[in-house]
């Protein structure tokens, strides 16, 4: 067991996928030189060289495109997109291409193609560098999302995603690259198909991935204090979303809180709120909760940007609120 | 002959209107040559013809819009037909439509009603006791319009008129436990066993327990009963189940149901959840909860719906024994009396003890008297042994 | 312009350019049956012609050997064809039938065909150049002397994907050749509309790439341009860029009312429809009769309509398989 950060424990499944398989190689910008814009990649390039850690030019269509096109013909390209921002400049190549060679071409065509990109916001970075779109991808049939929001997940679904025979996204918060956290470095490739239940409780059930997992917890502690125990669950895979594990622990707690950063109006919690409704209605006590981003686009000053996203006080506010 | 007919010329095309014929009959034709002008949603197009010959007979007018397919002109054409006569091509599968997803799994709880949310808002309102109202939805869930169904029921035979109607929530608790209670008595042949059990040890220990607690987190002996009853299904697990129209069904989990009486007048019976597996602490904190809950009328559906049995204690003051209705659709209810202290045989002489009536109400379709002898026969080996509860 | 190479052989040059004929009157007469069907009925969607464009999917297709890979566009099947799928299968894919080269998932616009190196099959104009791009990267990696032949067209110059790729596949020296079939119109938006320059090949020096144009209603100036540099691209001298100018004589697609363009252009060009030209070509060699023009128009008729009638008799997919191929395992 080893003490390590979010992003060392990424750097840690890149450097282990490049030994053990020469197919795989990273592109993307600044991934070689500079280190990596969150320095996910530092030291790479003086380790593996120029042809297997490839600096990009700014061109997200080509350069997932190009990813496409060497996974079609025989490589595991590892491609960064530097924030889910900028992915919208290549999501023609996401959906219509990546997602949808493998049923256009009947068959014949798999794109073995794993693709990171930071997400997120509560840095102050405004507008164009703060949204969660997580649950864009995670609508489209033909790939996997993942979120890992540990340091163990950060390195085990990205040594599970480089063997996938099709395209695994990986949604990486910002705000988690420097946590610290326990990594088992034995462990090789974890689970890329269920949630995990981080905490559990008998009252409440908080659905969630990602940052907001750390904010669960958080709210569950200050629950605790007041005697409601909640079940905190980590999503982990956004698509395909693992349904059992988080309608066992709302059959079981009788209620639920879904959190996330995404603006709540058409959000990925309204798909969880949907199935919680379609499978266990009978046994709610309470309508399903969500606690999302507010509706405007993310502001810089940090008392606004605060506002804007779900906050520990929110949690416990819904849950008192109904529960209490 | 060959028929030429209005061409699909657009993805999206369903229908052309003809503008204008450009071949009369007698024209010679060939295939790939302008025949006519026809309009479509989009823009006037020149249509060619997909024959070589000579017109025969043109079949629609200037004006006229018809749909993709239909036949325009017929055109004679030399030798062999162009296209082939008639499509071979088998319509595909037809679609059936999806169905509705999946039925929702078996409830996890046990003696749960299925209610719609509506259906319970409804019912509380009007003091309509769901347990006799049978469901027409999925699964035998009871939707609005059973409920609705009732209350017309219900109206169809009013009760007598009450000398004096108390007001608004009493009157409909009442209502309810008159609804409920002429079921029971009603629908369920009871039958009841009886004993007296020495609570001396058990009294004693809790004492001890007691002095060790500070006053807030203080056990009371009903703590003791509720899980002794609890407890004691193990052996006869017949006694924690349901009557379900014609046939038993056993619950796999316990949830005691414990009767509290209510400032108003009137009773509830919500659930301790998995009573059996409880830490006494915790029943006795989940306990107060639901008093507290209870006295302030914020209980649960859930709470109300979900007891596999109940237990009703009378106190301290009350009669020695109590024998209960049965809250239909459980099969059984126990009793304890007031606790008081009686002359007692031990070993041939006479002490005097702290004893207490337990009395089991059983279901005589469900169950049979000599379990209810089992059931009471372990329910006292288990306060003789209050430090294993 | 370039002239053809100098072949050793007359009778083997004949074979090879009566082969050349037969090829495009294949396409030509494939397409004109679609064109039928289509007005029928049997085909749906959408359905983008390649005649009149003959002559530079054939001729370019003689410079690819089978490892090669080819990425083209929504108007493919005169790729599709020059590059050896059968037209049964690619009938059947127009029909929607489990049979077509896609089993029917994609239609008129995404042929595949992983064993002849087909890589599709593009809505999205410029869609494919990243996905040739990458193609490229993989076999450059992996030491495999490969050319990926990227066909699209002149409306795709205008999509920021052709300057991506083009700036990427020099800057990584990667063994594309980018083909520009440059019919001068994107759907009804003429070139000049379109692009600030209008020399195609030209744009191609904003990335030092050596780019060519090419008259692409004679097939022969087309294979004789495409060859060379295919070998000089496999070879590792980095991508080059040929623009084939060429037109297209039906509309944009089936609905296409072709309002942006004078009847009279569509004639001028006609005049120089790539079959009647070759075969006047080959007529003028006395390498071709009439009766030997004539075999070859019925033998190619008999496998259009081998491939409609294999089209109408296939089953349908069914139902449950429906979302059988979303994903691979």
């Amino acid at each position: 067991m080893k003490t390590l950060t979010y992003r060392e424990a990424v750097r840690s499944a890149l450097r282990d996928a490049m030994n053990r398989d020469p197919r795989v190689f990273l592109m993307g910008e600044d991934v070689g030189r500079y280190g990596g814009a969150f320095a996910v990649t530092h030291g790479l390039l003086a380790e593996f060289g120029p042809e297997r850690i490839r600096d990009t030019p700014l061109m997200e269509s080509t350069f997932l495109g190009a990813g496409i096109g060497a996974a079609l013909n025989g490589m595991r390209p590892i491609v960064e997109i530097m924030t889910i921002n900028f992915s919208m400049l290549c999501m023609d190549q996401v959906l219509n291409n990546a997602a949808t060679l493998r049923y256009m071409s009947g068959g014949q065509l798999s794109v073995p193609l794993v693709v990171r990109m930071a997400s997120g916001g509560g840095r102050q970075m405004a507008a164009q560098h703060s949204h969660s779109l997580e649950g864009w991808y995670a609508h489209i049939p033909g790939i996997s999302v993942l979120a890992p929001a540990t340091v163990a997940d950060a390195c085990g679904m990205l040594l599970a995603a480089v063997e996938e025979p099709d395209p695994v996204f990986i949604m990486e918060h910002a705000t988690l690259y420097p946590r610290e956290g326990e990594l088992d470095e034995t462990s090789g490739a974890g689970d890329i198909r269920k949630a995990a239940v981080r905490r559990e409780g008998r009252h409440v059930s908080l659905l969630t991935y990602g940052a907001c997992v750390w904010k669960a917890l958080e709210a569950a502690d200050r629950l605790a204090e007041k005697g409601v125990e909640a079940e905190v669950v980590d999503l982990r895979v956004l698509r395909p979303l693992d349904s059992e594990t988080f309608l066992s622990s709302v059959a079981k707690t009788r209620g639920a809180v879904i959190i996330e950063e995404a603006w709540r109006t058409g959000g990925f919690a309204a798909e969880i709120s949907a199935q919680i409704m379609e499978n266990v209605f009978d046994l709610l006590d309470w309508p399903v909760q969500r606690v999302c981003g507010v509706e405007v686009p993310a502001p810089y000053a940090k008392h606004m940007e605060d506002a804007s996203l779900p906050q520990v006080e929110d949690i416990v506010a819904v849950v008192e609120a109904n529960l209490v | 002959m060959a028929e030429f007919r209005m061409p699909v010329l657009g993805a999206d095309m369903k229908a052309g209107e003809l503008v204008a014929w450009l071949k009369q009959p007698g024209e010679p034709v060939q295939k790939g040559e302008v025949i006519a002008e026809v309009e479509t949603d989009k823009a006037v197009v020149e249509i060619e013809s997909m024959y070589t010959g000579v017109v025969e007979k043109l079949l629609i007018e200037k004006g006229d819009k018809v749909p993709v397919g239909t036949p325009l002109a017929l055109i004679q054409t030399e030798g062999p037909e162009e296209a082939p006569p008639v499509s071979r091509v088998e319509p595909p599968p037809e679609r059936r439509a999806r169905p509705a997803g999946r039925p929702p799994p078996a409830p996890a709880a046990a003696g749960r009603l299925r209610v719609s949310p509506v259906a319970q808002k409804l019912a509380d309102e009007k003091a309509v006791d769901l347990s006799k109202v049978s469901g027409s939805g999925p699964g035998g869930r009871i939707m609005v319009q059973d409920v609705e169904a009732a209350i017309a029921a219900a109206a169809a035979t009013p009760a007598a008129a009450p000398a004096a109607a108390p007001a608004g929530r009493s009157l409909r608790m009442r209502q309810s436990i008159a609804a409920a209670m002429s079921r029971s008595h009603r629908e369920i042949p009871h039958f009841y066993v009886e004993s007296v059990i020495d609570l001396s040890r058990a009294i004693a220990w809790l004492s001890e327990q007691n002095a060790r607690r500070p006053v807030a987190q203080r056990l009371i002996y009903g703590a003791l009963l509720v899980k002794a009853a609890a407890v004691a299904l193990e052996k006869t697990p017949e006694l924690n189940a349901v009557w379900a129209e014609d046939h038993v069904e056993l619950k796999p989990a316990v949830h005691v149901g414990v009767a509290v009486a209510l400032p108003g007048g009137g009773l509830v019976a919500p659930a301790i959840h998995d009573t059996d597996k409880l830490p006494l602490d915790e029943l006795m904190t989940r306990f107060r909860d639901l008093v507290r809950r209870a006295r302030a009328g914020r209980l649960r559906s859930s709470e109300l719906t979900d007891p596999t049995i109940t237990v009703t204690s009378l106190g301290e003051a009350g009669a020695e024994s109590v024998f209960g209705l049965i809250y239909p659709p459980q099969v059984a209810l126990v009793g304890f009396g007031r606790l008081t202290e009686r002359p007692w045989a031990v070993e041939g002489r006479v002490e005097v003890r702290k004893v207490i009536h337990a009395s089991l109400a059983g279901d005589h379709r469900a169950l049979d008297g000599y379990r209810g002898g089992v059931y009471l026969a372990e329910l006292d080996r288990l306060l003789q042994e209050p430090e294993s509860l | 312009m370039t002239t053809q190479p100098a072949r050793a052989d007359t009778a083997g040059e004949t074979k090879y350019q009566l082969d050349l004929l037969r090829q495009m009157l294949l396409v030509r007469r494939f397409e004109e049956r679609s064109s039928d069907l289509y007005q029928m009925g049997n085909i749906r969607g959408f359905l983008h012609l390649y005649i009149g464009e003959e002559a530079v999917a054939v001729g370019a297709m003689q410079a690819f050997s089978p490892e090669d890979a080819i990425v083209s566009t929504y108007r493919e099947h005169g790729h599709a064809l020059a590059r050896g799928m059968a037209a049964t299968s690619l009938m059947a894919e127009l029909y929607g039938k489990v049979t077509g080269c896609s089993k029917g998932h994609g239609g008129s616009m995404h042929f595949f065909d992983a064993a002849k190196r087909f890589y599709g099959g593009y809505a999205i104009v410029g869609g494919g150049l990243p996905v040739a791009v990458g193609l490229a990267l993989a076999d450059k990696m992996l030491g495999r002397e490969r050319v990926t032949a990227c066909f699209f067209g002149d409306g795709a110059v205008a999509e920021g994907e052709f300057h991506e790729a083009l700036n990427l596949a020099k800057l990584w020296r990667l063994p594309v050749l980018f083909l520009c079939e440059n019919n001068l119109y994107a759907m009804g938006t003429a070139l000049a509309v379109s692009h600030s320059v209008t020399d195609i090949a030209l744009k191609a020096q904003a990335y030092d790439i050596p780019g060519e144009a090419v008259d692409g209603m004679d097939v022969l100036a087309v294979e004789a341009a495409t060859r060379p540099a295919a070998a000089r691209v496999r070879k590792g001298g980095g991508p080059e860029l040929l623009e084939f100018r060429t037109y297209r004589f039906r509309g944009h697609s089936m609905a296409d009312p072709e309002l942006y363009r004078t009847r009279e252009e569509v004639e001028r060009w006609q005049e120089r429809d790539p079959i009647p030209a070759f075969v006047r070509r080959l007529r003028d060699l006395n390498r071709l009769d009439d009766a030997g023009l004539a075999r070859l128009e019925e033998s190619v008729k008999q496998e259009v309509e081998e491939a409609v009638a294999f089209a109408e008799e296939s089953p349908w997919e069914a139902l449950e398989d429906l979302t059988k191929d979303v994903l691979t395992s």
